[in-house]
């Protein structure tokens, strides 16, 4: 018997699993392409000078024939990609990067040997580069100087690229590696999903399927050797599934989860523009956090009942000065106008005095989430301070516009920012500026010794709103950007349930409203929870609040307070996750199946 | 005119010195006959060199020490801290 290239027997309900890149359930024929540009590189010596000007000339002509390639691409590109269009500006930057091109002439030069070996040898040195960053997103961007030299050496050996203009049916394409180019050439009505081999969840390559709305599945090893063409797939963009060949039981299954999510998906965009209101017509606000002017159009678009949290610190940070209060004062009112009559609430500079080594000089601590920032900072510099707080006044004119003291770890503080705030107010008015005087004044909670006055507080404030993320960081004594630790960063750590409901019953003696502004409030799997420990709202990344809002229109306040009582009786962050994790996947299957999912793709 | 100026600038996209905004800086500093040399935690980097600035891997907040020597060293000064100032076009 000889060996054979095809298979004898066809694999059947074969589960292989990668990342999830694209969220999204496809089914349909593979389409493998083997070896995309896989050459087989030699090294040779060049033995004459005349060898290696021709050697270099080649390299040349080569390079010359990518630019032209990479530039017929680039005005080829349709609308629906031209976003993405910067990409291969990128990639004509680093064919004519001297740690490329120059690097391999001169290796040609002085070690007399073959272009294909001379650009390896720079694309390795590269990558010796690239590995020492740190940042993971930056390091990802070898894939780039990869690319580009897989294109040149294309050009020298004259092999051909992978023609998508091929394909006449809708297919599933399966593949060793997607780069960003050959993305934008793939034709989104033929091409329904694609698997690669390498890649991950933050690739440029997973970024665009998300925007093209095209279920991937990335980082799934062998899948060029484990799937051959003709193979039927299911392609399960949320989890990382693929199933091949599956039988008539399975292919129902994912029917069935497939219709789901469609009919999940469209119920939670409908969500969006409803009120938050749970089963019982108790009514909760959803709100979005953002940074800049520009994230308004989101919010809204995204049903954002207001803005729950204004981080003001980009204003400070652009310019090589400091903003002028005519600066900040059209920025905040522009905002309060846009989302009028939504309300705003915009916190006051939470930044460490080392941030602004441009203006003045404060040596940066050991530890400075325990520095000199936010509040602190901004009672120490009072000029700073007042021209933020004489323009969010001013803005207040303008639109329903709420003022917040971030990192309050004590009454001293507060008074001492009331106070200054009631000098401006006064300044203001004798200079005959509009403002509303009755400004609503709002402290974050995020300091666990807030969280112990919080009785006290709540009668210095018109609301709090809770800081998750800082707040789990210091009650759990976590750096989460610390590896060997970042696993004990547990939002549903039994202390911070008890926190949290600590914070809302202070605030709720008092008479005021209680908000969420952390990660923990546009995680929809914790949206139950929340709402059973009576926050009243709830502010998170713009992307989320479609799913959270589906979730409270679906739950009622009874059960979600039953809900959080029983949580609250768990001694360990184990039993507490497993409970919530338990009750949810009963609760809101779908949610569960594919609620984060949908909230935390970007 | 010869000039060597030198200047601290923050980085403040989200995403730090990724590909798009490494592409603009390095576009920009070709425009120019100046020698600009970006500097961070010892490293440096040539501006005209994508692959040099991808290298410094400057994640938001990092801030940078620019070096600017040669001709046009004022104008392509001006012109990156207007490019900084800017988060390279983006907000999000």
């Amino acid at each position: 018997m000889t060996p054979l290239a095809a298979r004898e027997v066809w694999p059947q309900n074969k589960v292989l699993k990668g990342i999830p890149a694209s969220p999204g359930i496809v089914i349909g024929p593979a389409y493998v392409v083997k070896d995309k540009y896989k050459v087989q590189i030699n090294r040779y010596y060049l033995t004459s000078d005349k060898q290696i000007a021709a050697e270099i000339e080649r390299f040349r002509d080569a390079v010359a024939r990518t630019r032209q390639e990479i530039s017929t691409i680039k005005e080829s590109i349709t609308d629906e990609f031209q976003e993405h269009a910067y990409i291969l500006d990128t990639h004509l930057l680093i064919l004519q990067d001297k740690l490329l091109y120059d690097a391999t002439i001169r290796t040609i030069e002085d070690e007399r040997i073959n272009v294909e070996w001379a650009l390896q040898e720079a694309v390795h040195q590269a990558q010796i580069l690239f590995n020492k960053i740190a940042d993971p997103y930056i390091k990802s961007r070898i894939q780039d100087v990869e690319d580009v030299s897989e294109r040149v050496l294309r050009h020298l050996t004259g092999g051909n690229p992978f023609d998508f203009s091929k394909l006449t049916e809708p297919i599933i394409l399966v593949i060793h590696d997607l780069s960003p180019v050959d993305t934008t050439q793939m034709s989104v009505a033929k091409v329904k999903g694609f698997i690669t081999e390498t890649g991950g969840k933050t690739s440029h390559t997973a970024i665009m399927a998300q925007s093209l709305e095209i279920p991937a599945v990335v980082a799934l090893e062998k899948a060029t050797q484990e799937i051959d063409s003709g193979y039927t797939l299911i392609l399960d963009g949320l989890n990382g599934t693929v199933v091949i060949n599956p039988d008539a039981k399975m292919l129902e299954i994912y029917l069935q989860r497939k219709k789901k999510f469609e009919e999940f998906k469209i119920d939670v965009g409908k969500s969006s523009f409803l009120p938050a209101i749970t089963l019982d017509e108790h009514q909760t606000a959803v709100l979005a956090n953002i940074e800049f002017q520009e994230e308004v159009d989101l919010a809204l678009d995204y049903g954002a009942d207001g803005i729950g949290l204004y981080r003001t610190e980009f204003l400070f940070l652009r310019h090589q000065r400091l903003p002028t209060e005519e600066e900040l004062y059209e920025d905040y009112k522009t905002v309060a106008q846009m989302m009028r009559p939504k309300r705003v609430t915009i916190r006051t500079l939470d930044i460490g005095g080392d941030k602004f080594a441009s203006h003045l000089e404060y040596a940066p601590g050991i530890n400075p989430a325990m520095g000199l920032r936010a509040i602190r900072f901004c009672l120490k510099e009072h000029t700073i301070f007042r021209t933020q707080l004489r323009a969010i006044l001013r803005a207040s004119a303008y639109g329903q516009v709420r003022l917040m003291f971030p990192l309050i770890s004590g009454i001293q503080e507060v008074t001492a920012a009331k106070r200054i705030l009631a000098e401006v107010k006064e300044e203001l008015s004798r200079e005959g500026h509009a403002y509303h005087p009755d400004l609503p004044v709002g402290l974050m909670i995020e300091v666990p010794s807030a969280v112990m006055l919080a009785d006290l507080l709540a009668q210095e404030a018109d609301f709090f709103s809770i800081g998750t993320n800082d707040l789990i960081q210091y009650a759990l004594a976590i750096d989460r950007g610390n590896k060997y630790v970042a696993n004990m960063y547990q939002p549903l750590h039994p202390a911070v349930l008890r926190m949290i409901k600590q914070v809302v019953d202070a605030g709720h003696a008092a008479g005021i409203t209680v908000a969420v502004c952390g990660e923990m409030a546009g995680d929809p799997l914790y949206t139950p929870v929340l709402l059973g420990l009576g926050v009243d709202e709830l502010s998170m990344n713009a992307l989320a609040i479609p799913v959270v809002k589906r979730i409270v229109r679906h739950a009622s306040m009874e059960e979600a307070q039953e809900f959080a009582r029983h949580a609250l009786q768990y001694g360990t962050v184990e039993e507490v996750n497993a409970y919530v994790t338990g009750i949810m996947a009963k609760r809101f299957p779908e949610v569960f199946m594919f609620g984060r999912e949908l909230a935390s793709t970007a | 005119m010869t000039d060597n100026l030198e200047t601290t600038l923050p980085v403040l996209n989200r995403l730090g010195l990724h590909a798009r905004a490494a592409a603009k800086i390095a576009a920009l500093a070709q425009r120019f006959q100046a020698t600009i040399i970006l500097e961070r935690n010892g490293l440096q980097a040539d501006a005209r060199s994508i692959l040099d600035i991808l290298g410094l891997g400057c994640p938001q907040g990092s801030e940078i020490r620019l070096r600017a020597e040669g001709p046009e060293a004022g104008p392509a000064m001006a012109a990156m801290a207007e490019l900084f100032a800017q988060a390279f076009g983006e907000y999000a």
